[in-house]
């Protein structure tokens, strides 16, 4: 009785938040919608001074969506594989400490990442532009003539060393739950290693494997100040991915929040709005693709 | 395509702890062979070794030579996958893959020999179905979980996964310890059936099961814990069971340890 009904308490605590936050996102960005003069969903730049305040969370909502699908593009199968030579290659001791040093990095605090990476990276991704542009840079997305440097690359690249941590220690546990009889049942039909893990081990640990990913896209979507750091601020929606751009609803936060007026926090929550709605739909999309296979399911 | 195996001083190492020791035994090609014993014993290790599946888990390693007609599976140029091909198992408890089909599961096996031909898989399907008395059961719903079948089910589901790919020899480790009786009666019809093509080897803790079913019954046994296992006699099922040579088969066989 007790445990039930700390149990429902619980859960309703976690529904009633919810819905606090997105109550409280749309009382407070009500005035923002009734007095923007452009239309709030497709208009790209943002001002919100003045008598006739102009702005629109196009150009944000694509950055977000962008540098953090092209993170999720970098990070996931490098982190898969590191996950699968942790749980299934490497020698059970230096597992153990490579997985604890991956913990760790999972913990350093973003704005760390944001300046290591704008340091660290800015020449590597500078070169690494050019060379794109010069190979194939009949492609859009690598047509930029430049300055190189701070880019949607150079974010997205930052963005996946930041999430590479998070996906790859849960992917990580994920395949080491595959049940011995079934890593068993492969072998013993005459799999290698890797056929056994492809038979047994990956397909038991889909639906884990889509969780730890939408973690991590959870965490790329919202992610503030490493992006403040390391995108080039210009608002705009193009699929350039080497010249200077790219900007994001948080980061787009971040650098205005604190000089804004009134109004302006106001037309800045109402962009948070849409960022609670997207991570809502992408949290739900996931649901959805582990609920259908639900039957199939190994963990879930 | 049924096969002879012979062992020739088997002895199985986990780590340094020494499992079986020195094991020698010829099965002739199809027929049923069974093992019994005490837990313990070394015979599912002794099982495990003949399709090189003992060596999967950690500082396993075996000494001794173990022939499939001939040639021994342990040579340096052999390839463990083949052996395993050609060797099928079923295990203690059924284990079909819980991510796939009834179909996925039997044709798994063929598709790790790069069998991708549609009509091809679902010919084999529907014969190794059949062999394993399943496919009246399953033939309408080839599309479900093959983890939501009954647990005497599931086993003749991991019974026809090994058959799929026309083994030469199939190994049952305790495959009915989780079944119940009638399940376990399908199981046992079923070895009788599938003896006329395949060689079969069988670990069981069922005495009346090995009597029933298996032609030749080896006995194994330890003489205290930590000791190695060792086949104490190997003989006719027959004369095992009602008149054997050594003082410790009849002590198990009647009941008096074990």
């Amino acid at each position: 009785m007790l445990f039930r009904g700390t149990a429902t308490f619980a859960g309703s605590m976690v529904l009633i938040i919810i819905a606090a936050i997105a109550v409280f996102l749309v009382v407070k960005a009500i005035p923002a919608f009734q007095d923007d003069t452009e239309n709030f969903f497709t208009f790209k730049e943002w001002f919100t001074d003045g008598d006739t305040p102009r702005f629109g969370i196009a150009a944000t909502a694509f950055g977000t969506v962008l540098t953090a699908a092209l993170a999720l593009l970098i990070a996931v199968p490098v982190a898969l594989g590191i996950a699968l030579c942790l749980s299934h290659y490497a020698h059970r001791r230096v597992a153990t400490t490579l997985s604890f040093i991956i913990d760790l990095l999972a913990a350093v605090p973003s704005v760390v990442f944001g300046l290591w990476g704008r340091d660290y990276f800015y020449e590597p991704v500078t070169n690494l532009s050019k060379w794109l542009h010069d190979t194939v840079g009949w492609l859009p997305i690598f047509g930029s003539e430049g300055p190189y440097g701070k880019s949607v690359l150079l974010g997205s690249i930052v963005l996946a060393i930041m999430i590479l941590p998070i996906v790859t220690s849960l992917s990580r546990e994920v395949f080491l739950q595959t049940p011995r009889e079934n890593q068993e049942a492969a072998l013993a039909l005459g799999s290698t290693k890797w056929e056994m893990i492809r038979t047994a081990v990956i397909p038991y640990g889909k639906a884990g494997i889509i969780a730890s990913v939408m973690l991590g896209l959870g965490r790329a979507l919202g992610e503030t100040i490493a992006l403040a750091l390391t995108l080039g601020s210009v608002f705009a929606i193009n699929w350039d991915f080497l010249g200077p751009g790219g900007i994001t609803i948080a980061s787009n936060i971040a650098n205005r929040f604190g000089e804004a007026d009134e109004f302006g926090r106001s037309a800045l929550i109402a962009s948070g709005l849409v960022l609670f709605a997207i991570t809502l739909v992408v949290n739900m999309a996931a649901r959805a693709i582990v609920y259908r296979r639900r039957e199939f399911v190994g963990s879930a | 395509m049924a096969k002879r195996i012979e062992a020739h001083g088997v002895t199985s190492y986990y780590g340094s702890f020494k499992a079986i020791d020195s094991v020698s035994m010829t099965i002739e090609p199809k027929s049923v062979t069974a093992l019994i014993g005490p837990s313990g014993c070394g015979k599912s290790t002794f099982l495990r070794s003949i399709n090189r599946m003992h060596e999967v888990l950690p500082n396993a390693r075996i000494e001794g030579q173990l022939l499939i007609d001939g040639q021994n599976i342990y040579d340096r140029d052999v390839d463990v996958t083949a052996v395993r091909r050609m060797i099928g198992m079923v295990f203690q408890r059924p284990n079909p893959f819980p991510t796939m089909s009834i179909f996925d599961n039997v044709v798994a096996g063929l598709r790790l020999n790069g069998v991708r031909k549609k009509s091809v898989l679902e010919e084999i399907a529907e014969k190794a179905l059949r062999s394993a008395n399943l496919w009246n059961e399953v033939k309408d719903r080839l599309g479900r979980p093959g983890a939501g079948l009954s647990g005497g089910q599931q086993q003749r589901l991991c019974i026809a996964r090994a058959i799929a790919v026309e083994p030469q020899v199939v190994l049952m480790d305790e495959p009915c310890s989780a079944l119940d009786p009638i399940s376990t009666l399908a199981i046992e019809d079923l070895i009788t059936e599938l003896k006329n093509q395949y060689t079969i080897v069988i670990v069981t803790h069922n005495m009346q099961q090995a009597a029933r079913v298996s032609d030749r019954t080896g006995f194994f046994s330890i003489e205290k814990t930590g000791d190695p296992g060792r086949l104490i006699e190997y003989d006719d099922t027959a004369k095992i069971f009602t008149n054997p040579s050594v003082k410790k088969t009849e002590d198990y066989i009647t009941g008096r340890f074990g």
